[in-house]
């Protein structure tokens, strides 16, 4: 009956407005809005007219003068490469535990499965900020088991040190995160199908090489969707050295692209922070670009 | 992927050629045993729970303790007057950011987990003009880094007159286009397309059919967004921080923070009441995430393996 089906299409294109119309209201407002006003914001500059006093500030066309500014500032240039080597010591091995963990937790001999994704994921629950001060408590020396131990066999946890500060954050959001990603890696390892780990037994396989060969390349999607995330997430580090840089003297105001950003708020050059979120998001855009790109290259090898 | 397969192949026939050990007798790989395995999963799960442990020693202690015996050991325990002190203190401060950290949240997480699920529950169900661009504008959303959002949020609230007030932190977190995304793969999941195909045969109205049929339905959706909602919201501290300047209107971990700031001048005060709070602004995580652990996982893994 034709009539009554487009009567109830059309009765559907209202309800799905409503139902629709909250999220997109606040996604305009929250969302959206703020992109452009941002974008608007990143060519102006801030200039108050007369001597302060009753002048009100007024907003100045200044084209690109803010992105020039800020790709010219040895600090922002700076915060990239912190981030940058940041990076490229905590996702492989953030990425390497997780998946090992979580192939361990699959394999045959692993005990109490449950139990352990609960205790693993535990700390993904912490909030960031209260992480951060229990590690920096654990990073001092004489307070410290940990560093005291290391201390002990030679190695010298030097937290003043540039390594150390990227040590000492890295250490702390490997803790923070390997569990989620656990938990990931195993769900999508349990919907690998039984018959081709039973194949692969059948062929003689070890467990070793059925989880490297078989188990590990089938979650391939997961592992890559973890990486593009956790290079999104990293690039905008922020709350971790906030907090660890009362320890590690060497993490100043500009030691990762987002602290920069809040040290130009602060300082109201807001012109020249939404300059350089705008720089950022367009590094986060080519990262993650740059990391669905190779992992297609990767996996057409 | 077939030179994959071809590299792969050869390997297990080579092996099946040689020796041809009998499958039920091939002692485990000394690699790889039962201890080894439960040995590194045990190594692994205490990396994550001492830290955890460390703050829990830490909130029994005073300050001299703190520094005088060891992380993991217990001095004079006076956890009870380390909390009377947390909650007494400032005319119970601590309280009022723990309720300021509910609203935002809590509440929060509610309304938000709810916006999700009907605009999900729509995307899933109707068909409407445009819908696949719609949704395609919702999953660009996930992809909008807070980076791009947070300053101009900021002088837009400044603008409006919202920083400094509870819509001012409350607000922006409200729409989740990853809620969005969850809430339409848990409709396709849970909710029987033939199931509202009968109501509306019946001629019931689509607002009643969705309160009485599709959302008791819905409630494991449901609640794993309020779940991350919820931990997503107490752990925010970017936005707060940005956002507020009056102590009273403080979320749990920006007064804690503040705490923190002020420690060097009165450590005798401060360390306990930073080591206490600490503790205590875990513990809700803490029940909301075993009270709702059946759902978190659907939640995780329905976000990740399509």
């Amino acid at each position: 009956m034709p009539p009554t089906r487009s009567g109830l299409a059309r009765r559907q294109y209202g309800v799905a407005a409503l139902f629709t119309a909250p999220f997109f209201l606040l996604f305009f407002a929250f969302t959206l809005a703020p992109i452009g006003y941002g974008a608007w914001l990143s060519l102006h500059r801030e200039q108050t007219s007369g001597l302060g006093l009753g002048g009100e500030p007024e907003q100045v066309f200044v084209g690109l003068d803010n992105f020039t500014r800020a790709l010219t500032d040895g600090r922002f240039l700076g915060s990239f490469a912190t981030v940058g080597v940041y990076c490229l010591v905590y996702i492989p091995i953030m990425i390497g535990i997780a998946l090992l963990l979580a192939l361990l937790l699959d394999s045959v001999y692993a005990r109490a499965k449950r139990f352990f994704q609960l205790a693993l994921y535990l700390p993904n629950i912490v909030p960031g900020l209260i992480a951060a001060m229990i590690w920096t408590y654990l990073y001092t020396p004489g307070l410290s088991p940990i560093i005291d131990a290391l201390a002990k066999v030679g190695v010298p946890f030097n937290l003043g040190s540039d390594a150390g500060a990227v040590g000492a954050v890295a250490n702390l959001t490997i803790w923070m995160h390997t569990g989620y990603n656990v938990i990931i890696f195993f769900a999508a390892l349990q919907a690998v199908p039984r018959e081709v780990i039973e194949a692969s037994t059948v062929d003689g396989a070890g467990q070793i090489r059925i989880a490297w060969s078989v188990k590990a390349p089938m979650i391939r999607g997961a592992v890559v969707l973890a990486v593009l995330f956790t290079v999104i997430g990293a690039m905008q580090l922020f709350t971790e050295p906030f907090i660890v840089r009362d320890a590690a003297t060497t993490i100043d105001q500009a030691w990762t692209p987002s602290l920069y950003i809040y040290q130009l708020t602060k300082a109201y050059d807001m012109g020249g922070a939404a300059a350089a979120s705008l720089i950022l998001t367009v590094v986060l855009a080519v990262a993650s670009f740059l990391v669905t790109r190779f992992s297609k290259k990767g996996a057409a090898l | 992927m077939s030179t994959a397969q071809t590299l792969t192949r050869p390997e297990p026939a080579a092996a099946a050629g040689r020796a041809a050990p009998p499958r039920r007798t091939r002692p485990a790989s000394p690699l790889l045993s039962k201890g080894v395995v439960n040995g590194v999963l045990v190594a692994a799960m205490l990396w994550t729970v001492l830290p955890l442990t460390w703050l829990v020693i830490a909130a029994t202690k005073g300050y001299a303790d703190l520094y005088s015996t060891g992380g993991f050991e217990f001095a004079r325990v006076r956890l009870w007057e380390n909390l009377v002190e947390l909650f007494t203190f400032g005319d119970g401060l601590f309280l009022r950011w723990l309720l300021n950290s509910f609203l935002y949240a809590g509440v929060g997480a509610l309304a938000s987990s709810l916006i999700s699920v009907l605009a999900g529950y729509a995307f899933d169900k109707f068909r409407f003009p445009g819908k696949e661009r719609w949704f395609g504008l919702v999953l660009l959303g996930v992809l909008v880094p807070a980076a791009v959002t947070t300053v101009p949020l900021y002088l837009m609230a400044s603008d409006l007159g919202l920083t400094n007030s509870f819509w001012g932190v409350f607000l922006p977190g409200l729409a989740s286009p990853f809620g969005v995304y969850l809430g339409r793969v848990f409709s396709s999941a849970y909710v029987p397309d033939e199931l509202l195909e009968a109501t509306r045969v019946d001629g019931a109205g689509e607002l009643r059919t969705f309160w009485q049929i599709a959302f008791p339905l819905l409630r494991p959706a449901f609640a794993t967004l309020f779940l991350f909602g919820f931990t997503g919201g107490w752990n925010a501290f970017f936005m707060p921080l940005l956002m507020l300047s009056d102590h009273q209107l403080y979320p749990v971990g920006l007064g804690l923070f503040m705490w923190r700031q002020l420690i060097n001048t009165d450590q005798d005060l401060y360390y306990p009441l930073l080591m206490t709070g600490s503790l205590v602004a875990i513990l809700p995580l803490i029940v909301a995430f075993f009270s709702l652990q059946r759902y978190w996982k659907a939640g995780l893994t329905a976000g990740a393996v399509k």
